[in-house]
């Protein structure tokens, strides 16, 4: 379902033809963000909870291995059979060989980006298991045949005549109807068979404690306790980095993942799974799918410390404007600029260019990753390895030479200041893609470089 | 070698130098009127909330919203007629048809306007998610300041589940316009008895 044929930038550019909509688009996520800034403001140890938060993700990179195991082993005191899967291929016949087992054609499930990244429901349906997404805004996705566009709002990037024309072409509402409301309610009734119909359940994780063996689900639809409390068979797909140490850290975190996410005290539903119900059968599957990878590279580890709040893609001018589908992974934004080249450095060069390093994200991200930075980072190494674009490539190289000979440097700049000011079409043409959907500014004067010299003595005193 | 094996393989090898925990005493929230403070953030949050001296309270003003010919169920043996007391046997889509369940929390949290119910105080674990319309009763005593102290009275806790809930069922995927009862309930009710 990924489009690896265009990249962000023209992916970015098609998202950029309907001016009105990216302008919604736009205010709609920056609305969101203000709405984590009143709900930050709100906590006055609100910085302290952040440093803490990313402090016990260290310590939960650091021992990993030994929290996995605890995790494992109270996990199965608990009566949940642990499954271990290196890879999305594995991933999808684990849950397919327990389904299998019990004759399940149908399942149901609540929000998962992993099972998005491993291509589940893909893998399902061709071997005639039918799969229902239940959350809203991913069973809007799954209707329309696309991608979640956000972690935290699969569908942010569609207007609401969009999804009742979707509604009305694939559940038989009434041609024209849009009103929020009534389409949220023909949901409901709808999903409501399946949820009482369907035997199995599968549901993401958020926090999985090796203290205790329990994982918390965290929605505010209620969709994942619907499926996991009517299923015979309950299953959970996790990321192996979602493990914490101990129950009372889920304070800490729970505190910060719905203020940052959507700006709310605390998500509606926040689940604490640890055994099954009498009769039924539990089974939650570690996934690795590359974390072991990243855990190894020391500049991007820390990308492992994510809670998918989906803040830093709220407040990113880049992701605001070009929408979630333009990054063409299943995590988009910032963090997905970041994490995706550890899958695939090829595939996923142009992301971390798709930046403007202004670092909002990492002041907003709730465990403190330096995003930032780490885009910056990314940038160095697709260069290295080959794999950045042509035209990033002689921009990079140019800029190398210049800020390594203040020579050229001054000469440069001169000589762009007076390009600016003299032949601004010079720079504002076709073949510099930076100027696209950009308003140069006017060049100044004089470098700060020329200002100081003038306004400096020999010695360095100040002239007066 | 096992795909167990290998991952935890890769794990050890890769993980970085030790780090040690944090410590978490300093996270203390404020004991200072806990009713007031819970009630404010829960009727933000689209919840209501009501103060009453005793269940026969409940029962009455439950009454006066709710249609007693549609199905309404309790936990709770002292609400009286015409509750219904939920089996713990019964197969859970048998609840489908549930109008109103009222049912007891361990403890709320006035920060962030969420009840604690380990899952012997739902009846069933399906029960507060299944109900077209929730109603809980918190005793004023137990609110407590933030997650933490709640966190803290749980300890490892006995139960298979437990949740928190903290108002109606939601979503606002259609245009960020925010719709109550997305598949859980549509409304909320807490009762502080104090
Ligand atoms: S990187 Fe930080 S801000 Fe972005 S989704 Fe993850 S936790 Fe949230």
């Amino acid at each position: 379902m990924e489009k690896a044929t265009k990249d962000h930038a023209a992916l970015a550019e098609a998202f950029n033809r309907d001016e009105e909509h990216v302008n919604w688009h736009d205010g709609a996520l920056w609305w969101i963000r203000q709405k984590r800034d009143i709900a930050a403001k709100n906590i006055p140890e609100w910085e302290q909870l952040r440093e803490t938060a990313s402090r016990i993700k260290s310590n939960v990179l650091a021992n990993l291995h030994d929290y996995l195991l605890e995790f494992e082993a109270n996990l199965t005191k608990n009566g949940v059979t642990v499954h271990w899967a290196a890879d999305a291929e594995e991933h999808n016949r684990i849950v397919y060989s327990i389904l299998k087992a019990k004759e399940i054609t149908q399942m149901i499930k609540s929000k998962s980006m992993l099972t998005e990244e491993c291509h589940l429901n893909e893998y399902l349906i061709e071997r005639g298991i039918d799969v229902i997404n239940s959350d809203l805004g991913e069973y809007i996705q799954q209707l329309d045949n696309e991608p979640p566009s956000h972690i935290v709002l699969p569908c942010i990037h569609k207007r609401k005549e969009e999804i009742g024309e979707i509604f009305h072409e694939h559940l038989g509402t009434e041609k024209g109807v849009s009103d929020p409301t009534t389409l949220t309610r023909f949901a409901r009734w709808h999903l409501r068979d399946a949820f009482i119909s369907r035997r199995a359940a599968l549901t993401g994780v958020n926090f999985a404690v090796a203290e205790t063996g329990e994982y918390v689900v965290c929605t505010n639809e209620g969709n994942a306790d619907m499926g996991a409390h009517l299923s015979d068979i309950q299953i959970a797909s996790m990321g192996i980095e979602k493990i914490i140490p101990k129950k009372e850290h889920l304070g800490v975190f729970l505190r910060l993942l719905a203020r940052s996410a959507t700006g709310q005290p605390i998500t509606i539903y926040s689940s604490h799974f640890k055994k099954p119900r009498p009769g039924q059968e539990m089974h939650l599957v570690l996934v690795d799918l590359g974390r072991s990878r990243q855990l190894g590279r020391p500049d991007f580890r820390d990308s492992l410390k994510c809670i998918k709040c989906g803040a830093c893609m709220n407040t990113c001018p880049v992701y605001r404007k070009s929408g979630g589908l333009s990054y063409h992974n299943t995590i988009s934004g910032p963090i997905g600029a970041i994490l995706a080249p550890n899958l695939d450095m090829k595939r996923h060069a142009d992301l971390p260019f798709a930046s403007t390093l202004c670092g909002s994200c990492s002041n907003v991200c709730p465990v403190k990753i330096n995003i930032h930075d780490q885009l910056y980072q990314w940038r160095q190494v697709i260069v290295q390895e080959g794999y950045a674009a042509n035209t990033k490539v002689l921009g990079m190289k140019a800029m190398a030479w210049t800020l390594s000979s203040p020579g050229s440097y001054s000469t440069i700049g001169r000589a762009g200041r007076w390009v600016l000011n003299n032949i601004p079409f010079a720079v504002n043409n076709k073949f510099n893609p930076w100027y696209k959907q950009r308003e140069m500014p006017d060049g100044p004067k004089e470098s700060f470089g020329e200002w100081y010299a003038k306004n400096q003595g020999d010695n360095g005193s100040e002239k007066v | 070698m096992s795909t167990r094996e290998s991952i935890l393989a890769a794990v050890l090898k890769n993980q970085p130098p030790a780090s040690p925990l944090p410590d978490l005493s300093f996270l203390k929230g404020n004991r200072q009127n806990l009713v007031s403070t819970y009630q404010a953030v829960f009727t933000s949050i689209g919840g209501n909330v009501f103060v009453v001296d005793d269940l026969a309270a409940v029962n009455a003003r439950l009454l006066e919203n709710f249609d007693p010919t549609k199905r309404l169920v309790t936990t709770l043996p002292d609400l009286g007629e015409p509750f219904e007391v939920l089996s713990k046997m019964a197969n859970p889509r048998t609840f489908n048809d549930v109008e109103l369940a009222v049912i007891e929390a361990q403890l709320a949290v006035a920060e962030n306007g969420a009840v604690w119910l380990p899952e012997h105080r739902m009846g069933q674990r399906i029960i507060p998610y299944i109900c077209q319309h929730l109603a809980v009763v918190v005793r004023a005593e137990t609110i407590v300041p933030t997650l933490h102290e709640a966190y803290a009275q749980i300890g490892p806790g006995d139960y298979g589940f437990g949740a928190f809930i903290g108002g109606p069922s939601k979503t606002a995927d259609i245009e960020q316009a925010l719709v109550m009862g997305a598949h859980g309930p549509i409304t909320m009710t807490v009762f502080i008895l104090q």
